[in-house]
């Protein structure tokens, strides 16, 4: 594993950009495309990564950029790497989709199901902040239970899809699931995926501080109190392999650091939510926990 | 086949489409099955599985990333194909504007069917009549020799103005029917179409940001010169279809000379120099007309047809042109723009308004649905027309033909 300190000093996410304050976009952004080394070209759906981004004639970012309609960014990446494959250009970068959670989980997933399928050749990464945040945070399939959202006032009362089981059940060459507040192991998984040939998804939280309503000094912080409460989960599955990996590696080890009523209690986004709606969330995070630690034995 | 034969058959329309795209070398085909397209890709399908078509193809999940994977694919260089007809290309509508605003060349054919509800797979125009506003050429064909040609020919002008192009024709009428069609030989067409050359660039070694949000007024770059806003961007557009006025009979004639077929550019005609009334129409139910038009005549009537190839351009001057003079243009549309009139007819009055020689534009509406059009149908309502005419009617509800309300 690499460590934080070993992490390329180049970087192709240029300072300034349009991003909110304590975005963990960046943080990810610029791990995922040094793991690329530049030698890359991503697609990007509507999204806050088009904001990220930036505004025609400027960009934020030195690696090539096609944007793509909101639903369509796997079968964007599928016509990426068959163009060049077919222009004989394809050993020269890999082919990278970006989306975000409602992207990816809801009005792309019919492309990314098709797409993964098919095992088409790119790398698919989901950054998921948790909400449609870039419309000014409504619900998507991916909210956690209890969230206040501007479609969900009271609170959403379901737990989110799992994307990357469901990545997984396609058999797909390499699952992985990561967070931004985590350089090093977002990086690793990138450098591993590159490496794969064939549809490779990689699920990475990204805290938020104006949808979960945070202060901005305090992303890495609670990503890092979401892994350690066993709400997000690093690990990876390669070829049906699975492992957890970094920070959850060592929580399968020492056991989870933080509840789920520590983390509720760090965002605005949570406030009203009920001790029992907390109970509910907990035994759901118990439960999924509880079969990691059992694959990861395995 | 060798590269410098040319072969004359008979083939459906489905399967001219699939000749010219293969002929055209197309790098990347993007599929998905809908009746009555479905046999353009079959055959597409087979050729590259046999390695008699060098292509990627692709087989998406819908519609909407069949055009995806062409806008893309188109992007980092490659020449690509797709077809489709009814609720597919309205599935694809998002990706339909897509691709003419980021100005790739992407050919698509459209075998024109019916749009639900209800359920109907069978022709008319209402498809790809519903998104003439897209930014996309729209060209249609009255045969299977047409189609073959038009598609070639679409490539080429979608690669110099770096515009999509629709190369429709009708669902059955034409896409399952078959009829003598002359394949031009490879080396012809490698005559006629240099390979893509694109204007995008998809190169980590020369990053560019493509598509990026483009706020209204234009904004300066990091060098502080001023570049384009959307609207700019938009008239930019609209300045190349414009262009198409020239480009489109311009690539027909360079045709012409390397096949002896040549399309009409813009518009057709049949018995129009002398012609009072002018039947008027875009792809198959044309050549209906043509008949009509000869028993017209037998009857008395100097009636001429003019056919519209290029819908989107609208060829305006050459149509004011073309019937200056007249007294009666009768439109058969096989589409509706609910709650006014069929949409060549609204465009043709548009065109015709103000001018001194203008004739008087009635419309008609024909074939929806695959109701059958027959051209005693037609003469018929050629003359319910002529008859209004005399009347003194100057304008007038469309004639819907063959209903049965």
């Amino acid at each position: 594993m690499t460590k934080i300190i070993d992490l390329p000093d180049t970087s192709y996410v240029l300072p300034g950009n349009r991003a909110c304050a304590g975005c963990g976009i960046g943080i990810g952004l610029r791990q995922i495309t040094a793991a690329l080394e530049g030698q890359m070209v991503m697609t990007v759906p509507a999204s806050c990564l088009t904001v990220f981004g930036g505004m025609y004639p400027i960009s934020s970012v030195e690696v090539p950029w096609v944007n793509v309609a909101f639903p369509s960014t796997a079968a964007a990446a599928t016509g990426l790497a068959a163009g060049l494959r077919a222009t004989g250009k394809a050993d020269k970068m890999t082919v990278l989709a970006m989306a975000g959670d409602g992207g990816t989980g809801d009005i792309g997933i019919q492309a990314l199901s098709g797409a993964a399928e098919r095992n088409e050749d790119f790398i698919y990464l989901c950054y998921d902040n948790e909400a449609y945040m870039n419309t000014g945070t409504q619900r998507s399939g991916l909210t956690p239970s209890g969230a206040r959202t501007t479609t969900t006032w009271a609170g959403k009362r379901e737990n989110p899809k799992d994307l990357p089981a469901i990545m997984e059940a396609h058999n797909v060459p390499y699952v992985a699931s990561t967070s931004a507040v985590f350089p090093e192991d977002v990086y690793d998984k990138v450098v591993k995926a590159r490496a794969i040939h064939g549809l490779r998804y990689i699920h990475m939280n990204t805290p938020c501080p104006s949808g979960w309503s945070f202060d901005p000094k305090d992303t890495v912080r609670l990503g890092k109190m979401a892994v350690d409460a066993g709400i997000v989960v690093l690990y990876e599955a390669a070829a049906g392999e699975f492992r957890l990996t970094g920070r959850s590696k060592t929580l399968a080890k020492a056991g989870l650091q933080a509840t789920v009523a520590d983390y509720v209690a760090t965002q605005g986004r949570f406030k009203g939510m009920t001790a029992e709606t907390i109970a509910d969330v907990q035994a759901w995070v118990d439960a999924r926990w509880a079969r990691y630690l059992v694959r990861d034995a395995g | 086949m060798s590269d410098t034969a040319i072969k004359r058959t008979v083939m459906a329309g489905n399967e001219a489409a699939a000749t010219a795209a293969k002929l055209a070398r197309v790098q990347v085909i993007a599929a998905y099955p809908i009746t009555p397209q479905t046999s353009v890709v079959e055959q597409l399908s087979a050729w590259v599985e046999s390695g008699e078509l060098p292509a990627e193809f692709v087989t998406v999940e819908s519609e909407h990333s069949a055009l995806t994977v062409c806008i893309t694919a188109s992007t980092v260089g490659a020449r690509v194909f797709t077809a489709t007809s009814a609720n597919g290309l309205a599935y694809m509508t998002e990706q339909v504007w897509w691709a003419a605003g980021a100005r790739l060349p992407i050919v698509m054919c459209i075998a024109n069917r019916a749009m639900a509800a209800p359920w109907n797979v069978l022709n008319d125009q209402q498809d790809s009549m519903s998104v003439r506003d897209a930014g996309w050429i729209q060209l249609y064909c009255r045969d299977n020799q047409e189609i073959l040609d038009t598609t070639i020919q679409a490539y080429r002008i979608a690669e110099q103005l770096h515009v999509p192009v629709m190369v429709c024709y009708d669902g059955f009428l034409l896409s399952h029917t078959v009829m003598p069609v002359e394949v031009p030989s490879a080396e012809q067409v490698d005559a006629y179409l240099p390979p893509y050359e694109p204007l995008t660039v998809v190169d980590p070694d020369d990053p560019r940001n493509i598509g990026p949000v483009t706020l209204a007024d234009p904004r300066a770059n990091a060098d502080g010169v001023s570049c384009h806003g959307y609207m700019e961007v938009r008239a930019l557009h609209q300045q190349a279809l414009l262009g198409a006025l020239e480009t489109i009979p311009a690539a027909d004639a360079e045709w012409s000379e390397l096949t002896g077929r040549e399309w009409g550019g813009l518009t057709w005609e049949h018995l129009l120099d002398d012609a009072e009334v002018v039947l008027v129409a875009a792809g198959s139910v044309g050549m209906q007309l043509t008949v009509a038009a000869e028993a017209l005549r037998e009857q008395g009537v100097k009636a001429g047809v003019l056919g519209i190839r290029s819908y989107r351009p609208f060829p305006v001057d050459a149509l004011r042109g073309k019937l200056a003079g007249r007294k009666l243009a009768l439109v058969f549309d096989k589409a509706l723009s609910y709650g006014n009139e069929g949409p060549i007819c609204g465009d043709l009055k548009a065109a015709l308004y103000g001018q001194p020689e203008a004739p008087v534009v009635f419309g008609a509406v024909c074939g929806l649905g695959g109701r059958d059009v027959t051209v005693e149908q037609l003469n018929d309502a050629a003359n319910r027309a002529i008859a209004d005419l005399a009347d003194g009617v100057t304008d007038r509800a469309a004639d819907w033909l063959n209903l049965h309300l």
